[in-house]
C-alpha cells in the first residue's frame, strides 16, 4: 500500500511539473499535516511553521520538474522543510527563538515527578521526549513518527547512515537517563 | 551537538529495533530480527521498550494538531498569481507562434487536470477493490468521511493501529472480527502500511479501561505492531 502511495506521489509530482493545480492540491492534502508537525517540532511556533510549510509546497510547485525520484516524495518534502526551518531559525534572534520554543514546549501536563506520582508512565515518557535536544528529538520523530528508514533519515538530515544509527542510540540513551531522573529506571542501556 | 562516533555499544541488530518497530526495514532484515526476538527474551524486552517510546512519540506528534486553512488559501493564492503571470507573459508575446504556444499550454493544463482526476479515481477504485476482494465486503473501509459502511461507527472508543507489513487482509479481518473491532478510517499516509483508526469498543470507555483493552489488543499478536488510544 505504501508503495502505491509513493508511486502515486511521483505521478502527482509529474503532473505538478506540467502545471497541474489539482495534482498540487492532492499532494498538499496528503502531506501537509505531517510536514507541518515536523516543522513545528523544529521551530516551536505555529505561525512560523505555517508560513514555512506554505514555502515548502510553493517550492514543490516551482521545482517539481527537478524531482528525480531517487527518494520518496515524502522524504524530499521533509528535507526541504528541514532546510527552510533551519534557515528561519538562523534568521531569528536567538533570544526570541528560545522564548518561542519554550512556549511551544510548555504544556498543561504534569511535570515528570508529578506524573510519576500518578503512575502515568506514558505522560512521563512524553515529557522526557519533549526534554530531548532538538537533534535527538528530530531523529526520534523521523523514525518513530515519520517511519523513515536509516537511508531516508540520512538524506533528510544530511548525515552518514552510520551516524543516524549512532544518533538514534544516543537519543534513546538520553531518554533513559531522563526517565531515570524522573523515577523510572528501565535498566537500559 | 551529539558526538557521532560510529561505534555503538550495542549490537547492530539491537540498534535496528527502532526501525523494526517503525516497519522501516526490508522483509529480510525484519525476518532476521523477528527470529532474534523469538530466541532472546532480553532483546524482546528491549523491543517492548522501543514500542513504548514509539507509542508516546506518535501521541506527542498527533497532539500537535494541523495547520489552519489559511496555509492552503495563501499557498494557492500565490500559485494562482504565478500562473496568471506566466499566462500574461505568454499572451504578451506577439505572433502566431506565441498564440499557438499559449493555446497548447492551456490545453496541457486541461489535460493534466483531467489526467490527475483520473489517477485519483483509479487509486480510490484500486484501494476499494483490494479491500472488498479480501474481505468480501466486510466492514474494512478506506474512509475519510463516514460512508454507508462506517456511518454509525463514530460512537465508541478508538485506537490508532498499524498492522504488521507481512499480515494480509485475511489475517487482519479475522483478528479484528475476533475482537469485535472495525476499521473506520485510513490508511493515513506517511509510512509503510499506513495507520488506521480502529473502533475497538462500541461505547465510550474510561481511559484506564481503554488502555488495558488496547494493551490486550496488541499483546500476543503478530498482526498488530502498534496501537494507541485516540480521540481524534
Amino acid at each position: 500500500m505504501s508503495a502505491n502511495l509513493a508511486a502515486s506521489d511521483e505521478i502527482l509530482i509529474g503532473r505538478i511539473a506540467q502545471g497541474d493545480r489539482l495534482a498540487m492540491q492532492v499532494l498538499f492534502a496528503r502531506h501537509q499535516v505531517r510536514v507541518y508537525r515536523f516543522v513545528l517540532r523544529l521551530v516551536g511556533n505555529q505561525a512560523v511553521a505555517e508560513d514555512l510549510i506554505s514555502e515548502v509546497f510553493l517550492d514543490v510547485w516551482r521545482q517539481a520538474d527537478r524531482f528525480e525520484g531517487r527518494s520518496a516524495v515524502s522524504t524530499w518534502l521533509l528535507a526541504i522543510a528541514r532546510f527552510k526551518a533551519l534557515s528561519a531559525m538562523r534568521r531569528k534572534p536567538e533570544a526570541e527563538l528560545d522564548e518561542e520554543t519554550a512556549g511551544a514546549i510548555e504544556d498543561t501536563s504534569d511535570d515528570p515527578e508529578v506524573a510519576i506520582q500518578k503512575k502515568d508512565k506514558g505522560e512521563v515518557l512524553r515529557k522526557c521526549l519533549q526534554s530531548l535536544s532538538p537533534e535527538h528529538r528530530e531523529v526520534i520523530d523521523l523514525v518513530y513518527y515519520h517511519e523513515k528508514s536509516v537511508e531516508e533519515v540520512a538524506e533528510i538530515v544530511g548525515i552518514p547512515e552510520a551516524t543516524v544509527k549512532t544518533r538514534m542510540f544516543y537519543a534513546r540513551k538520553k531518554l533513559s537517563e531522563l526517565l531515570k531522573a524522573a523515577g523510572i529506571d528501565r535498566g537500559w542501556p | 551537538m551529539t558526538k557521532s562516533n560510529d561505534k555503538l555499544p550495542i549490537s547492530d541488530l539491537e540498534a535496528m529495533l527502532p526501525w523494526h518497530a517503525a516497519g522501516a526495514l526490508d522483509s529480510h532484515q525484519a525476518e532476521e530480527i523477528e527470529k532474534a526476538l523469538a530466541a532472546d527474551r532480553q532483546l524482546a524486552r528491549r523491543f517492548a521498550m522501543v514500542r513504548e517510546e514509539m507509542t508516546e512519540t506518535i501521541l506527542l506528534n498527533e497532539a500537535l494538531g494541523a495547520p489552519s486553512a489559511r496555509v492552503m488559501e495563501n499557498l494557492f493564492k500565490q500559485i494562482d498569481q504565478e500562473r496568471k503571470t506566466v499566462r500574461s507573459t505568454e499572451s504578451g508575446t506577439s505572433g502566431f507562434g506565441a498564440w499557438f504556444a499559449g493555446l497548447f499550454s492551456q490545453r496541457a493544463f486541461v489535460f493534466a487536470a483531467s489526467a490527475a482526476a483520473i489517477v485519483i479515481l483509479l487509486q480510490a477504485g484500486v484501494i476499494t477493490k483490494f479491500v472488498l476482494e479480501d474481505q468480501g465486503g466486510g466492514p474494512f473501509e478506506t474512509a475519510s468521511a463516514p460512508t454507508n459502511a462506517t456511518r454509525g461507527l463514530e460512537i465508541g472508543s478508538f485506537a490508532l493501529v498499524r498492522f504488521a507489513p507481512q499480515a494480509n487482509m485475511g489475517d487482519i479481518t479475522r483478528y479484528l472480527d475476533s475482537r469485535g473491532a472495525v476499521i473506520v478510517d485510513g490508511p493515513r499516509p506517511g509510512g509503510p502500511g499506513g495507520m488506521y483508526k480502529v473502533r475497538v469498543a462500541d461505547r465510550y470507555l474510561p481511559r484506564t479501561e481503554l488502555d488495558q483493552l488496547i494493551k490486550d489488543f496488541q499483546s500476543g499478536s503478530n498482526v498488530v505492531v502498534f496501537a494507541a488510544p485516540t480521540t481524534e
